[in-house]
């Protein structure tokens, strides 16, 4: 999230970028969008990692999703002529002091992480984008307020209030602690979201749009908001990183996804203790969970190189000629 | 710019007090001390529960419970554990090993990763920039519990290679020790050098990031070229020109990077045994105990806003724009 701060200036959407996509935003937008979307997916396209990057994370959920169908094991299941074995035929990655197939468990654990991982991600950045564009939109008090709660909950050490909050999260499931890890990763977007709709208010055709009668909502999502959608996807998908990693973190101490439920980070905790004579308890699932964070953050910086024309790329010789 | 550092100072003191408050009603709200007693077999009688429940302070409402502690701990008293046992009595041991951590561990990590960063923008796009990059990204996709996983194995070969225990990852220091102070400072240095790497490079994969794009932006100015025109021999011009500008968008992030690395100490110190603050705090959760919940929670708090007011200073200090 932070890198995305250093980038403010230059994302686009910002002071001059979107001028011909939003002339007429609503007439010519279809027009004008596909042609820069394709200019878009050829300069990502020419971006080698960005791409291996997202093949990496189409084969993970693949992987996470398909590959526990063709063994004969289940993340619950015990094999009671194998405890804590070696990787082998019959057990692929091995199997845990219990006779728990190590495969299956890091698939499982795998699938949770991505799905806690991406929604997260999408509802942290939705809510970046609602609070940073009211705030910026309706400015006086509601600016402050919102502010205020931003600066707040930037304070707060939202691994702590989650852990401190963990005995209640526990009852409820992993999709409410999903929100609830969501609920502390919107406020730096939040920020650059509303300095962007301080100058977005201002432009022509937000003004025809408000002169014409248009609802504030409806101004915000319909002309605000898709003038700064290159930032948002940018956002989106470092946050899917982030959201992984922020999981994988509280579940390793036992915040998190709860037992019998597994997730890459209690994998790696359970076989932390072994980690010196067996190290197949957590190694596929710590290298699975470094593969899968690094691809996300190729993906990110392609997408960002690929939607922002002075992105960091030739930033320094574009900077030479001018 | 006196004021403007006072004020900052102001804002800082109010925010903390806001963060410990509401982690306070949190921990208060959500932890049930009690519960370990009523699931005892046999049960104890109600009247027992309800002595450790006044002992606790339970039977009050959570602001003046929070009010009591808060005007306590203005004077150095945090409360009692549900053990009975004055917290402050551990507090200040604890925070004696987690700052060793995280102080060296910054040092370390923010000059080295400066220099990783300034180095990869002036060598852009040659192997070393590369080489830089692909082990910041890989470090940086690593959480820190398993990156020191990763370290405590790959220091296990090296004691075997060696035949001797050089590198040491359980506690900060062995039990028992005897020697003259030479000796006890070598195995506390032992212990030190793994924790310390973990949290390291972790901070020098980020700032060598940023430190490369600032001074990639720096590169192309038109002051370097007037310094190296004046006269400037070019590594002169790079580090007493361009470094020194590239420095000032970083000040702020020095200041996010120790809050993140507060969180990651809370690892570290699991995972190498180290009882700090990070490990108060699991053990503080896991006893239902508000008051450790809070008094690491400020502890926390009151990090990262110094940290943020010293990033203040610095920024001050390397912009005299600011200083107005």
């Amino acid at each position: 999230m932070n890198r995305m701060a250093a980038d403010t200036a230059n994302t686009p959407g910002g002071p001059d970028a979107p001028a011909t996509a939003t002339a007429g935003a609503v007439r010519l937008g279809a027009a004008a969008g596909a042609t820069r979307g394709r200019l878009t997916l050829r300069r990502f396209l020419r971006n080698r990692l960005a791409v291996a990057g997202v093949v990496v994370i189409v084969l993970l959920y693949v992987l996470a999703f398909a590959a526990p169908l063709f063994s004969p094991w289940d993340f619950t299941s015990q094999d009671p002529d194998a405890y804590l074995s070696p990787p082998s035929a019959r057990h692929w990655f091995g199997t845990t002091q219990i006779g728990g197939d190590v495969f299956v468990q890091t698939m499982r654990g795998l699938q949770k992480s991505l799905s806690i991982g991406l929604l997260a991600a999408v509802v942290s950045t939705g809510l970046a984008a609602v609070v940073g564009a009211a705030a910026g939109y309706f400015g006086r008090w509601a600016d402050r307020a919102l502010m205020w709660l931003v600066d707040l909950m930037l304070v707060l050490p939202g691994f702590l209030i989650l852990a401190i909050m963990s005995p209640w999260l526990r009852e409820r499931g992993w999709f409410f602690f999903m929100l609830m890890l969501a609920a502390f990763m919107w406020m730096i977007t939040a920020r650059i979201v509303r300095g962007m709709t301080l100058t977005l208010r201002e432009r022509e055709f937000v003004k025809a749009a408000r002169f014409m009668g248009e609802s504030p909502w409806r101004i915000i999502f319909r002309h605000i908001l898709p003038n700064m959608a290159s930032l948002l996807i940018v956002d989106a998908t470092i946050n899917v990183g982030s959201a992984v990693l922020a999981e994988t973190g509280l579940s390793y101490f036992g915040f998190g996804v709860q037992p019998p439920d597994v997730s890459l980070g209690t994998l790696i905790r359970d076989g932390a203790p072994f980690a010196l004579t067996s190290p197949w308890l957590f190694l596929p699932a710590g290298l699975l969970l470094i593969l899968g964070v690094l691809a996300v953050s190729f993906v990110g910086d392609g997408l960002r190189d690929a939607l922002d024309p002075h992105a960091s790329h030739g930033r320094f010789k574009e900077k030479k000629n001018a | 710019m006196t004021g403007f550092l006072v004020r900052r100072l102001l804002n800082y003191l109010l925010l903390c007090l806001v963060a410990t408050f509401l982690a306070y009603l949190l921990a208060a709200q959500t932890f049930d001390p009690l519960a370990v007693l009523q699931s005892r077999n046999p049960a104890p009688p109600p009247e027992a529960i309800a002595a450790k429940a006044h002992e606790l302070h339970l039977d009050q409402p959570v602001i003046p419970r929070y009010l009591d502690w808060l005007g306590n701990a203005l004077h150095g008293d945090f409360g009692r554990t549900v053990d009975g046992a004055p917290v402050s009595a551990e507090l200040w041991r604890r925070v004696g090993v987690s700052l060793r951590l995280f102080l060296l561990g910054t040092v370390i990590g923010i000059a080295v990763g400066v220099i990783c960063g300034v180095v990869s923008a002036i060598r852009q796009y040659r192997f070393t920039d590369y080489a830089i990059t692909v082990l910041s990204y890989v470090i940086l996709s690593t959480p820190v519990f398993l990156l020191g996983l990763l370290l405590k194995q790959a220091a296990l070969n090296v004691n075997q290679g060696l035949g001797t225990e050089l590198l040491r990852f359980t506690g900060e220091v062995t039990p028992n020790f005897s020697g003259g102070f030479g000796a006890a400072l070598l195995d506390r240095l032992q212990h030190l050098v793994l924790p310390t790497l973990t949290i390291a490079l972790g901070q020098i994969a980020l700032y060598s990031r940023y430190q490369r794009g600032a001074m990639l932006d720096v590169l192309g100015s038109d002051f370097l070229r007037t310094a190296q025109a004046k006269g400037l021999t070019r590594r002169r011009a790079l580090v007493r020109h361009g470094m020194r500008t590239a420095l000032i968008p970083m000040t702020t992030l020095f200041a996010f990077g120790f809050g993140t690395l507060v969180i990651g100490g809370v690892f570290t110190e699991n995972l190498f045994s180290w009882f700090g603050m990070g490990d108060w705090l699991v053990h503080g959760i896991g006893a239902q105990d508000a008051n450790i919940t809070a008094t690491v929670t400020l502890f926390v708090a009151v990090c990262v806003l110094l940290s943020g007011w010293l990033s203040d200073v610095l920024h001050a200090v390397l912009d005299p724009r600011v200083r107005g």
